[in-house]
């Protein structure tokens, strides 16, 4: 049997977050007595219509969207392949122009390649040393057949938080310029829930959003799609989800993602303010202890829970082992860690040299996160870079 | 099942022969394409009673992950005493069997890196003292140049793209 590790600290919850005991407790009448398919017409059948409706009533309201403009789907990505190849074909005769940033999550960087190949054109705008978008590059980058603008609301490795509001105005304010209306899709996989979100202040036509991340099970996520907005369903089958995602309704995920948007409502405030205080500790001492080490990402406009280090000198998978070991759960953008064997982009698009981007380490809080945790990690990890570095050949 | 084995574990947590050599017989440095690791490998040549050539004592450095800080370490037990014509003769399908476990495939060209590093070493203790180089040896090394700068030419163009970042801004 494999020996416990000393401890069992868990700092990745930007990579998944364990479902909340009161998210579970809500889900669990679905699975074997509420089980019904929302298209049956009996009893069963309603009961989880039922059920269906008022999560989405749930979900709408964290965000300030209308109950109709919430389609539920599967994940993050596939609610922004939706967004994108959806909008790409519904509008590509008025244009064949999208635009991105160059740190937007896997899932909008693959699906931009395959729509080049299907003959989109695409933009991807450069960021500044703290993952920012320039506003002025986006201005520039609009043009007569732009039909699309989508930008990540905040970084899931680095935190940055881009100022989406003011994004939303200018794509708004561009459109007497452009042929015809250019819709605006924001990625926030990683904010709702954790900072006040709503698509009329925001300017967005288009959302994505995703359970998982929020202290609900796997398997639930949605794209807020704004009245009126053209777009493509890219699964057809019996027309759930106003025909714009058949598949049979995956209730109990559904139920479950929106009892952890009422949580998240609740406490999201609160839980803010303390993880915001954990994470500068964090940030401040880790620069203290370890000599040349860096803050990757924003100071000031970041996720209340992100953190993102690098460490010169040593090599970041390394890290990860070393953490594991002692029962700590970390990640990095090292290209080593990845079976792409590619550095993070979003760490080479902010200007990192490959070296500083190959020994990374993000550290993400989250609702179980302690005070005595952070300083537990405090205390080993000057130590494991310290011994990291004794066997490096550039540094001792 | 852990991704790493046993063994592995072993060596990352207490790599052996980490260090530089003074007055080293030969020094090797190789790098690799793929992830940007770089190994560094010191040898001291000495001489068995045959009067032979033998690997006296070997020490490593490395900026790389735990593949590679593994496989270093295991590979300098296994060549430390050896006739260096033997210890030209390690191949990385050796050192991943004595790791254990079968590596994920993007894991496999960790094991060159340090393989590399000693033919380096060896080459560079040959050329050092007008010694004949082996025809493999001498391709071998020719390949490891040509890698090393491609390397040294992308960091190059990321340094580029930095300061075109910067100033854009």
């Amino acid at each position: 049997m494999k020996a416990r590790p000393p401890h069992n600290i868990y700092l990745d919850y930007a990579a998944t977050t364990p479902v909340d005991p009161r998210v579970v407790r809500a889900m669990l009448p679905y699975f074997s007595e509420k089980f019904g398919n929302t298209m049956s017409l009996h009893s069963f059948g309603q009961e989880a219509k039922q059920a269906l409706e008022e999560s989405r009533e749930v979900v709408a309201d964290l965000m300030g969207a209308k109950n109709s403009e919430i389609i539920f789907t599967s994940s993050a990505t596939e609610s922004n392949n939706l967004a994108l190849k959806g909008v790409a074909f519904a509008n590509k005769k008025k244009g064949k122009h999208i635009i991105i940033s160059s740190i937007e999550h896997s899932c909008i960087m693959e699906c931009s390649k395959w729509l080049e190949k299907e003959g989109f054109e695409i933009t991807r705008l450069p960021v500044d040393e703290y993952g920012l978008v320039n506003l002025g590059d986006l201005k520039r980058a609009i043009k007569k057949d732009t039909i699309l603008v989508s930008l990540i609301h905040a970084s899931n490795e680095i935190g940055t938080i881009q100022p989406i509001e003011e994004i939303g105005k200018i794509v708004r304010s561009q459109k007497p310029k452009a042929k015809s209306q250019i819709y605006f899709h924001t990625d926030t996989a990683q904010t709702l829930g954790k900072i006040p979100i709503d698509v009329n202040r925001m300017n967005v036509d288009l959302l994505t959003a995703s359970s998982h991340k929020m202290y609900g099970p796997k398997g639930a996520a949605c794209l807020f799609i704004r009245e009126g907005t053209k777009i493509e369903p890219l699964l057809h089958g019996g027309g759930h989800e106003a025909g714009l995602r058949s598949s049979t309704v995956n209730v109990a995920a559904i139920v479950g993602f929106a009892q952890a948007c009422k949580l998240c409502k609740k406490e999201m405030g609160e839980e803010a303010n303390r993880l915001t205080k954990l994470r500068d500790k964090l940030i401040k001492e880790v620069l203290e202890k370890i000599p040349n080490s860096y803050l990757n990402g924003h100071l000031k406009m970041r996720l209340p829970n992100n953190t993102n280090f690098s460490f010169s000198f040593v090599e970041g998978e390394s890290i990860i082992i070393q953490l594991d070991l002692l029962g700590i759960a970390a990640s990095t953008g090292s290209a080593c860690a990845t079976a792409k064997l590619e550095p993070s982009h979003v760490l080479l698009a902010i200007g990192l040299k490959p070296e500083r981007a190959h020994g990374s380490l993000r550290l993400t809080l989250g609702r179980w996160t302690k005070k005595s945790e952070i300083n537990y990690l405090l205390k080993v990890l000057p130590e494991i870079i310290k011994k990291l570095r004794k066997i490096s050949p550039f540094k001792k | 099942m852990p991704i790493y084995s046993k063994e592995i574990i072993k060596h990352f947590k207490k790599p052996q022969n980490v260090g530089k050599i003074r007055g080293a017989s030969g020094t090797g440095e190789a790098g690799n394409l793929l992830c940007g690791d770089v190994m560094k490998l010191y040898l001291k040549v000495g001489r068995n009673k045959r009067g032979e050539d033998i690997v006296k004592d070997i020490r490593f450095e490395t900026l790389g992950c735990i593949v590679a800080i593994a496989n270093t370490s295991l590979l300098t037990i296994l060549v430390k005493g050896k006739k260096i014509k033997d210890a030209l003769k390690v191949k990385k399908e050796g050192l991943i069997k004595k790791l254990g476990q079968p590596l994920p495939p993007f894991k496999i060209h960790c094991s060159v890196l340090a393989i590399d590093a000693l033919k380096e070493a060896i080459y560079d203790y040959f050329s050092k003292n007008k010694m004949e180089i082996p025809e493999e040896l001498e391709k071998d090394h020719q390949r490891i140049t040509e890698t090393r700068q491609k390397i040294e030419k992308r960091y190059k163009k990321f340094q580029a793209l930095e300061k075109e970042i910067l100033s854009n801004r």
